[in-house]
Parts: C-alpha cells; sequence; structure tokens
C-alpha cells in the first residue's frame, strides 16, 4: 500500500529547518530528566527499569495469586469445607487463575523479555521506550483496577474462561465481570504495544553480525511470543468488548435465551485462550535454553531444531483451540480435525524436550540451583506434556472435561513449565541484574521444597480428577470419597499439605532475596561462565548497556571470545583466551562517543492512567469515562508533541560542563 | 499512538568511562566454575565416539550466517534498522496486521448474527445501498487523496500536501457523517442497538469501524496541524506516509465490510 518505499532524501526539501518543537510538555512541564530517586523510576524509559519493575510488579500478584490458591486448598482440604462460602470460593478460583495467567505469568515473561531481549541483541534500549513504559503502566494500572472489585461489590466469578451464561447478568449481578473484562482489555493494551515494540526490537535493532540465527533462544522464543500476542490479543479484546456491551449496553451477544449462538463466546476466547497457553510456557523454554547449555558446559543441542520448533509450535498453537471444547457438541469431523492437530502440536514440544536432554547428554554438569529449576522444568513439563496428550484422543478428554484431572494437567505445564523456569531465571540472572548472586544454600531449599509441594499438590489431582472430582466446586463430601486408594478425601488433603509446603518453598526464594541484598558479597562479572551478549557488559549493566556495542561473529558471542578452540577435527580442545574483565576493559577502551538514549518522559504513565479512569466511568457513572477520555486525549497530544529527548533547558543546571554524563543529553542536538 | 516512536533518539554523550565497576573483584560465593574451566568439550562428547554430537557453534555459523554481507550493509548503514524499514513503519504494519484479527472478530459476530432478528427488522429491510454505495465512494475517493497527500509531502510540496490532507480528512467526515445519518434512520425506522442480535452486531461493527475512521480524521487534521508549523520535514516526513498506511487500511476494511454486510443478501 506504500506509495513511497523508501524515505524521502531532504535535499528535495531544501535546507533541513532545525526542529522547533517544544522540549516542556505541553509549554508548561519541565521534562523529568533526574536520573536517581522515585522519579527516575516513575518516569523512567529505560527498558532495564521497566523490566524490573514488570518483575516486581508481577511478584506481587504471584503472592496475591497464591494466597488464593492457598485459601482454594484450605477449603477442600476436608470434606465440607467452611473456609469460603460458595460465592466467595467462585471469586477466588476465577481470581486466582486471572492473577496467575495475566497478573504473573505474562508481565513475568514481559519481565524477562524487556531486560534481557535488547541486551541479548546487542541493543541500547527497545525501539520505542516510552511505549515500552506505557504498556508496563497500562498493565499495572490494569492488574490494580481488576484487583479493586473485590472491594466494589465482589470479583468476577466465572471462571477464567468466563463462560456463558455464567457471565451474564441474571447469574453474576456484581460488576465483578465488568471490571475483569474492562480490565483485561487495559492489560491486554500493555500486552498489544509490547508484542509491536519487542518485535521492532528484535527485527530491527541487532547489532552487527547479529543475524536472525545466530539470536539467543531466549530472545527467539520472545520473539516469538510476541507475534501470538500481536494476533491473539485482538480477539479476546473483541470478544471482552462484546461482553461489555452485553453486561453494560444491554446487548443480548451470549444470551441463549435470545436466540445467541452458545458456542460464539468459546469460540472467540480460545482462538485467543490456546495461543495463550504457548503466550505463556515458550518464553520458559527460551529461559531454560540458555540455563542448560551454559551449566552442561556444552553449546545446546541442535539450536535450529529448537528455534524452529518454537516456531512451529507458535504456529500449530493456532490450530489446537476446539480442543477445549470437546465437551461442547462441536460435531465429530471438527473434533477429529482438532484431535489431530493437538497430537501434531506435542512433536515440536517433544524435539525441544528431546533436545535439552541431549544438551546435557555428556556435559560437565554443574548443578546449580538455575540448573536444578531448569532440570525440574524438564521433567515437571514432560508429565503435564504427556497428560495433555491423553487430552487430544477426545473420547478420553470428555471425561476428564472439568473434573481435577485437567487441573493437574495443566498445573504440571504452567507451573512446571512457566514458573520453575522463572526461578531458573531468576537464580541464573540475578547477578546480572542486581550484582550479586542468589544464596545457593537457600536456593537449593528453596527448589527441593517447591518441586516437592508441586508434587504433592498437583500430583494427587490426577487421581481425584479420574474419580471424578469436578473442577469448581466448593466442597466435596465424605459419603461420595470413595474407599481405599481411590479416596479422595485422603488425597485432597495431601494435595493442601502440598500446597503449603509449596508457599514455604516460596517464602524462602523471598527470604533469599532480602538475604542476599543484605550479606552476600558482590558477584564476578561472569560467575556462570556465560555464553551470550547480555554477560558482555557490567552487573547490572550501565543505562546504555554496552560501551561500544559488540560486533556478532558467531552463536554465543561471548563464549567465543572467551575460548578457542584449538582441537583437530572433530576434537573439541578449548583453551581459554580472554577473562569476561579483558573483554569488558576492551570494550571500554573503545567506547562510542555519541550515545544515544531516550529521555524520561510524563507522558506514557498519563496516558496509561487515563485508561481505568475510564473503565471506572464504563462501569459504574458515565461522566467519569468522560473525564478520562480528555486525560487520554491530551496525553496522547503532548506525548505526541514531545521529542524524544528533552531539551537543555530542562536540566538543572542548565548548562553542564562538557563531559560529565548524562547532563549533557541532548547538548547537540 | 505508533507514531510516537523514540526510535531516533537524538544526541547523548555519555563517556565510556567511570561506569559503575561492579563484579572486579570476584567473590569467592559457591561458584567456582571459572577456575576450572580449561577443558570444556563444547558440543564434543566427553569420550569419543559415544554419542555422534557434532553440534558445536562454529558449524551453525557456516550453516546459517553471512557474515560478510551483513557487515557490508552495516558499513553503509550506520544504525538504520536491519530490517531496512523503519521502526515507525514496521510498527505500523504490525499493528495493521493485529488490527485485521479484531475487524475479523467483529465481521465473524456479524456474519454469525446477520439472520438473527427474530421477525424484527432484518438486514433486508432496513439497508439503503445506494446511500451507503455514495458514502462508500467518497471514502475510498479519500484513498486517492491520501495517496496525493503522501506523494506531495514526498515532494516537498508543503501546501498541496496540507491541501491532500484536508480533502481527505473532508471525505473521511463526509463518510462518518453519512454513517450518523444512516444509524439515525435505522434507529427512528427502529432498530436499536439491543432490538435484536443483528442489530447489536451490525452497530458493533460498522461503529467499531467508524471509531477508526475518526480517529484517522484526528490524526489527519493533527498532521495538519504539524505540516503548517514545518514539524513534517525531511525524515520526518514519513509520519504522513504512516497516516496514509492507516487511512488505506481502514478503507480496504470497509471494502470488505460494505461487501459482506451490504452486498450480500441475507
Amino acid at each position: 500500500m506504500a506509495i513511497i518505499e523508501r524515505p524521502v532524501p531532504a535535499t528535495v526539501a531544501g535546507p533541513v529547518a532545525p526542529t522547533v518543537t517544544p522540549s516542556s510538555s505541553l509549554g508548561v512541564f519541565r521534562r523529568p530528566v533526574t536520573s536517581s530517586g522515585w522519579t527516575s523510576w516513575v518516569f523512567t524509559v529505560d527498558h532495564k527499569k521497566i523490566g524490573i519493575m514488570y518483575g516486581v510488579s508481577a511478584m506481587v500478584f504471584f503472592l496475591v495469586g497464591g494466597i488464593e490458591a492457598l485459601l482454594i486448598r484450605a477449603q477442600l482440604a476436608a470434606a465440607d469445607g467452611t473456609v469460603l462460602t460458595a460465592d466467595v470460593y467462585n471469586q477466588m478460583f476465577t481470581m486466582h487463575a486471572t492473577s496467575m495467567v495475566f497478573l504473573f505469568a505474562m508481565p513475568m515473561a514481559a519481565a524477562f523479555g524487556n531486560y534481557f531481549l535488547p541486551l541479548q541483541l546487542g541493543a541500547r534500549d527497545v525501539a520505542f521506550p516510552r511505549i515500552n513504559a506505557f504498556g508496563f503502566w497500562s498493565f499495572l494500572f490494569g492488574a490494580i483496577f481488576i484487583n479493586t472489585s473485590w472491594i466494589l461489590g465482589g470479583a468476577a466469578d466465572g471462571g477464567w474462561f468466563m463462560y456463558a451464561p455464567n457471565s451474564g447478568v441474571p447469574f453474576s449481578p456484581t460488576n465483578g465481570i465488568d471490571m475483569w473484562a474492562v480490565g483485561l482489555v487495559i492489560t491486554g493494551i500493555a500486552s498489544q504495544t509490547g508484542a509491536i515494540n519487542l518485535i521492532v526490537t528484535a527485527l530491527n535493532m541487532r547489532t552487527r553480525g547479529m543475524s536472525l540465527m545466530r539470536m539467543p533462544v531466549f530472545t527467539w522464543m520472545i520473539l516469538v511470543v510476541q507475534f501470538l500476542l500481536l494476533f491473539a490479543i485482538p480477539v479476546i479484546t473483541v470478544a471482552l468488548t462484546l461482553l461489555i456491551f452485553q453486561r453494560q449496553f444491554g446487548a443480548t451477544f451470549f444470551s441463549v435465551d435470545a436466540g445467541a449462538d452458545p458456542l460464539l463466546w468459546q469460540h472467540l476466547f480460545w482462538i485467543f485462550g490456546h495461543p495463550e497457553v504457548y503466550i505463556l510456557v515458550l518464553p520458559s523454554f527460551g529461559i531454560i535454553s540458555e540455563v542448560l547449555p551454559v551449566f552442561s558446559r556444552k553449546p545446546l543441542f541442535g539450536y535450529p531444531f529448537v528455534v524452529f520448533s518454537g516456531a512451529a509450535i507458535g504456529f500449530v498453537g493456532w490450530g489446537v483451540w476446539a480442543h477445549h471444547m470437546f465437551a461442547s457438541g462441536l460435531g465429530p469431523v471438527s473434533v477429529a480435525v482438532f484431535s489431530v492437530s493437538t497430537m501434531v502440536i506435542a512433536v515440536p514440544t517433544g524435539v525441544k524436550i528431546i533436545n535439552w536432554t541431549l544438551t546435557m547428554w555428556g556435559g560437565k554438569l554443574v548443578f546449580s540451583t538455575a540448573m536444578l529449576f531448569a532440570i525440574g522444568l524438564v521433567v515437571q513439563f514432560t508429565i503435564g506434556g504427556l497428560s495433555g496428550v491423553t487430552h487430544s484422543v477426545a473420547p478420553s478428554d470428555t471425561q476428564q472435561t472439568d473434573t481435577y484431572y485437567i487441573v493437574a494437567h495443566f498445573h504440571y505445564v504452567l507451573f512446571g513449565g512457566a514458573v520453575l523456569s522463572f526461578f531458573a531465571g531468576f537464580y541464573y540472572w540475578w547477578p546480572k541484574v542486581f550484582g550479586k548472586c542468589l544464596s545457593e544454600r537457600l536456593g537449593k531449599w528453596n527448589f527441593w521444597l517447591m518441586i516437592v509441594g508441586m508434587n504433592m499438590t498437583f500430583g494427587p489431582m490426577h487421581i481425584t480428577g479420574l474419580q471424578g472430582q469436578p473442577r469448581r466446586m466448593y466442597i466435596w463430601t465424605e459419603e461420595r470419597a470413595g474407599e481405599g486408594f481411590f479416596n479422595i478425601a485422603f488425597w485432597n488433603r495431601i494435595s493442601s499439605i502440598g500446597a503449603f509446603i509449596l508457599a514455604v518453598g516460596i517464602l524462602l526464594f523471598l527470604i533469599n532475596v532480602v538475604y542476599t541484598h543484605r550479606r552476600a558479597p558482590i558477584a564476578p562479572l561472569d560467575p556462570w561462565d556465560a555464553r551470550t551478549l547480555e554477560w558482555m557488559t557490567t552487573s547490572p549493566p550501565k543505562e546504555h548497556n554496552f560501551d561500544s556495542l559488540p560486533t556478532v561473529h558467531a552463536l554465543d558471542e561471548f563464549f567465543h571470545r572467551k575460548y578457542e578452540d584449538v582441537g583437530q577435527g572433530d576434537e573439541h580442545d578449548l583453551r581459554q583466551v580472554a577473562t569476561a574483565e579483558e573483554i569488558l576493559a576492551e570494550q571500554e577502551a573503545n567506547a562510542d562517543h555519541h550515545i544515544h538514549l531516550p529521555s524520561p518522559s510524563y507522558w506514557p504513565i498519563v496516558l496509561a492512567f487515563s485508561l481505568p479512569i475510564i473503565g471506572y466511568g464504563i462501569v459504574f457513572e458515565r461522566v467519569i469515562a468522560i473525564v478520562g477520555a480528555v486525560i487520554l486525549v491530551l496525553a496522547m497530544f503532548g506525548w505526541a508533541l514531545e521529542p524524544s529527548v528533552a531539551d537543555d533547558s530542562d536540566y538543572d543546571p542548565p548548562e553542564p560542563e562538557p563531559g560529565t554524563g548524562l547532563a549533557t543529553v541532548g547538548s547537540t542536538a | 499512538m505508533s507514531d510516537a516512536g523514540a526510535g531516533r533518539p537524538a544526541d547523548e554523550k555519555t563517556p565510556g568511562e567511570g561506569a559503575p565497576d561492579l563484579g572486579n573483584e570476584p567473590a569467592d560465593t559457591t561458584n567456582t566454575v571459572t577456575e576450572t574451566i580449561d577443558e570444556i568439550p563444547m558440543g564434543g562428547v566427553p569420550e569419543p565416539g559415544a554419542t555422534p554430537t557434532v553440534d558445536t557453534g562454529e558449524e551453525r555459523t557456516h550453516l546459517t550466517d553471512m557474515p560478510e554481507e551483513t557487515a557490508d550493509r552495516d558499513a553503509h548503514g550506520g544504525d538504520a534498522g536491519t530490517t531496512g524499514i523503519s521502526n515507525n513503519k514496521l510498527a505500523m504494519w504490525l499493528f495493521l496486521g493485529s488490527e485485521c484479527l479484531l475487524f475479523g472478530g467483529l465481521i465473524s459476530t456479524y456474519m454469525l448474527y446477520r439472520g438473527r432478528h427474530s421477525g424484527s427488522l432484518g438486514p433486508d429491510q432496513i439497508y439503503d445501498l445506494p446511500f451507503t454505495s455514495v458514502s462508500s465512494f467518497v471514502l475510498l475517493m479519500s484513498s486517492l487523496t491520501m495517496v496525493l497527500a503522501v506523494s506531495s509531502v514526498a515532494r516537498g510540496d508543503i501546501r498541496n500536501t496540507k491541501l491532500w490532507l484536508c480533502i481527505t480528512a473532508l471525505l473521511g467526515a463526509t463518510f462518518v457523517g453519512g454513517q450518523v445519518y444512516e444509524f439515525t434512520t435505522f434507529y427512528r425506522e427502529g432498530l436499536g442497538f439491543t432490538t435484536s442480535l443483528f442489530s447489536s452486531s451490525f452497530y458493533t461493527l460498522t461503529g467499531f469501524h467508524g471509531v477508526h475512521v475518526t480517529v484517522g480524521i484526528i490524526m489527519l487534521l493533527a498532521l495538519v496541524g504539524m505540516v503548517s508549523r514545518d514539524r513534517v520535514t525531511g525524515d520526518r516526513s514519513e509520519v504522513v506516509e504512516l497516516v496514509g498506511l492507516y487511512w488505506h487500511f481502514v478503507d480496504i476494511v470497509w471494502i470488505v465490510i460494505f461487501t459482506l454486510v451490504y452486498l450480500i443478501p441475507a
């Protein structure tokens, strides 16, 4: 469609006029330009600070979701539980899933992606730093918005997939589902902008020599996930919008009594929902594909296979959504097709597991905590994957639908997949981000408690599920608990005990964080003998990431700079030719003189702040929405008219001495 | 929003020295791996002949990379995007790609519900084809004027750029005005938003499109303002092209909607 494919040379317009953009936002405020204190975080556009803020927020919602899970398990620990009422129980499992999926796993992946994708690519920041900041703030405000429903009449209670008719006003008269839907649209905006941003970054901002097939697997998987987000988020946005229209404006999109199709919501939701599963788990595949080679002292086995199987999962992931709907009466042809495609998608996943196993095969394994978590993922995810294959067989799946067997399955793939790898990532990258290694001794305890806890919690659910215990049921009764080995009373108790062991494990992690930051010494520059570019800078990295942007000659560039292969033929004999310190010193000696960094800005947080205001307006009082919309428009224009780099006059003192670091930003503009 | 990129950040001098020198004293934590790495079987196997692992970094390099070509391009390109497309334009294309799914969802919903009006007004009774055809024609013509605006700004012709942008916005506004008139007429005839599944999905789909056109008009008018203040010069003139991409996309979506909603009999 583009008529002109290349930027026009400036010469046709005569001499380029000097930019006359106002430096102050709307001519009133000075740009926020401090590099310390709370303003340096709130108005930052630095991908590393945004990554850390994503991580901290996600961790908070992980704890919130965890407390919700513990309440659920407390309720189910004994027959006829009395901890929660049926109504509160419904809200609890809905919000547990919402917190864990949308407010923990997705933003935690965004945290890792934001922090490490530019570093692994050898870039100084993402392509759109202000949009990055906007994405974080709209995620955070959207997440808080959803959770305020607890105090505004009750949270959503229709299950995280919010099937009709339970999502209708007659079945859920509180504002919980409205706020859930609006809040998810807001966090969806965050994912959407983040996806565009990271795709452009990965495609366009790679350093010299960083071809696509030299990108680290983590970066590859994040790239695939962003494409999934890009195309999945609009679909859920449509579904949520229709739901809001139904609940707020009297439409009947999902009311069967008004002639609506009962499957419309299910299709829209799962066309988003199944890619969402891979959105949750592919970043984890990326993380452990970084961790396993480093601690196996070998390159990743079959790098192209790992990359392309990840991409294949991304494609096939769009063709399996109806396996969530086998019990809804789709008809034999649809069921057969989706059954087969679901079996097919197990293949690229299996390829990855084989590659990880062969990466470890014959390696000099170092059982650090990060490595333990990575191996834990391979084992636990495989178990979850196998129970997943049993779901692809439609007759079997119709028996398992809506039982705890399903709950067991997706907790093995999501907890055993996503969560374990996040912890592997924490232990592996902590020295990079904070300059200190987390305690390995506490880490081992953390790992084993979590592994034991998760297997005790979710393992028995296979049994209770096959015995027919339904999901989302607030009590079970002694009379129907069964006999002997299959007595669900026993297994429910084990599950509940396991959940609390799991909680202790996660508590140990938090203790580890506090302990590390108080006691631990500064970590060495390259504590794990790592392989990728993010380790080729200081820990924590400087604001501009690299003093001189590295030129990449090979996959695992950093490793190849440290070691030389002096072996003959198929023999490999590696000699260390440089240390990380020497490589860094060389980089500092050749530092670039003109480093371009964008300036902080007020507008991302202001723009993001307008979204929940509009949300409250839609749910409660339309006038508030108009106020929010005014802020939205003002913020958009303020943003668009603001240059990406602040003017000199915004700095204090206005005329800094040359060469004093960040204070000279923009002086040559 | 996608024109807000800071993809081309301006100057900042940051001296390479003086960085925090964390990590220069190797602390003796639990990790002592750095000492024992003289011989690492990278990609190989410890015992020769045990497994045919040939997966070394170097071999992959030969298989998949084109160092010379990359080096060549970088020598010329400086910090131009690796793909040769600017960050802003790539972002706009991605955004439009995701918009396809948004309209895809809405169109599917409409197609599912177009026949469900349970005796009340249906598509065949309500649509005024000649009227909508004219307003569709107006919208499609606005794509032509948008092209002329992009072409003018490429030639550095400020006066014509402003002229064509204004005309594009005017044509767009005519279309939106037509839609408002159409909605009002339908409402008077008894087709409210909640009348039937057909009416809800019709208003939602065409309403979403109308909002997109309206946002496009606001962007066009903002562009006129920016051109007047000489802020769309040189490299920045690409912003006109970006708005053009959006505008053409909205037009194309209307072609699909017009065909599926109005032309195909229910």
